[in-house]
């Protein structure tokens, strides 16, 4: 374990930290209204390590859902994290081992795949495991707080929390965007395009977790397609 | 409750959502060289980051004020590169204080 790689690691993971404890008290709040006790919401926070995927999958359980209606639901609205976790793969160090994988496959959020992307330089395992450590307790910890004390948090504290996850994208996108035409091109495009499946009839009944997914996969193809990128502008 | 039924529910979505990210990184071991796909993948942080947050952006809080607020905020401190947390917070303080407004 290299301590210096680790420390960055937590230091890179702990605004996202913050950000989950809000967003899964608001789980474990639900998950409780919903009649799911405290310590499998819990669990199910430590295991999982979604919000999305978990709040659709709470509701499902505590509508007595299928088990395969569960595992359509997670397949869907969970797919983006494999062309996260295909990103990251191209970007690990050569230490990165099968059982490193294993391990830090597990760690791949929405958050932590931004946080590493943004990195200037190879992910090690020591980061990525600093990094991925404080999100597993505050995702955890947060479910446990919510689903016992849901009155912790004045409601319009709460409540403006639930932008800070969005404002952390803003944060990773903007500043290269701002630089590189073609990153603005390719940003522009995704959000006119998640615009079009919110809005947009027929295209609206598309589900979030798919609807990711095309626009993802289409605007990069496209990006790729008129402006390749050369090595040198690869960070 | 019955907690049988939730446990292996919870199973169930914990093993589903380990396969999709487990899979690719055991899969791609290899450094990808062709220039298309290693384009493809350097774009997808940007288009996947900006799809999930716009426009879902202005429905995260209780009112379109204080969330069109927040993300103004947002772009503008991420625009003079201030960090993630600062950008956060920042996005996050306006919304509330917006909504202490009652807009």
């Amino acid at each position: 374990m290299n301590t210096k790689e680790f420390k960055e690691g937590i230091r890179d993971g702990l605004p996202i930290c913050l950000g989950y404890i809000s967003v899964s008290m608001a789980f474990g709040l639900s998950a409780a209204k919903m009649g799911i006790p405290v310590w499998t919401a819990v669990l199910m926070s430590l295991t999982n390590l979604t919000s999305a995927g978990q709040f659709a999958g709470a509701t499902l359980l505590a509508t007595h859902g299928t088990y395969l209606e569960l595992t359509i639901s997670m397949l869907i609205i969970n797919i983006r994290y494999f062309l996260m976790s295909l990103s990251v793969s191209q970007k690990v160090d050569k230490e990165f081992t099968t059982g490193r994988r294993l391990a830090a496959s597990f760690g791949i959020t929405d958050e932590v795949f931004a946080v590493s992307m943004q990195r200037r330089k190879e992910l090690s395992f020591s980061y990525m495991t600093g990094l991925i450590l404080t999100p597993v307790l505050g995702w955890t910890g947060g479910t446990l707080l919510g689903g016992v004390a849901t009155s912790l948090l004045p409601e319009a504290l709460s409540d403006a929390m639930g932008i800070a996850l969005y404002g952390m994208f803003i944060a990773i996108i903007v500043p290269p965007a701002r630089e590189h035409k073609n990153v603005m091109f390719a940003v522009l495009l995704a959000i006119l395009a998640s615009c079009a499946f919110t809005y947009l009839p027929v295209l609206n009944n598309v589900s979030g977790g798919w609807s990711v997914i095309i626009i993802t996969v289409v605007v990069s193809a496209i990006a790729a397609f008129l402006f390749p990128v050369k090595e040198e502008e690869d960070d | 409750m019955n907690i049988p039924y939730l446990l292996i529910g919870i199973m169930i979505m914990a093993v589903v959502t380990y396969a999709i990210r487990v899979t690719p990184m055991v899969i791609f071991r290899k450094k990808i060289e062709n220039e298309r796909i290693k384009s493809f993948l350097y774009y997808i942080p940007y288009t996947v980051l900006a799809a999930m947050t716009f426009p879902a952006i202005f429905s995260s809080t209780q009112s379109s004020a204080s969330s069109i607020a927040g993300c103004i905020v947002a772009v503008a401190l991420a625009y003079f590169n201030k960090g993630l947390l600062v950008v956060a917070l920042g996005a996050a303080g306006t919304a509330f204080l917006v909504g202490m407004l009652g807009l």
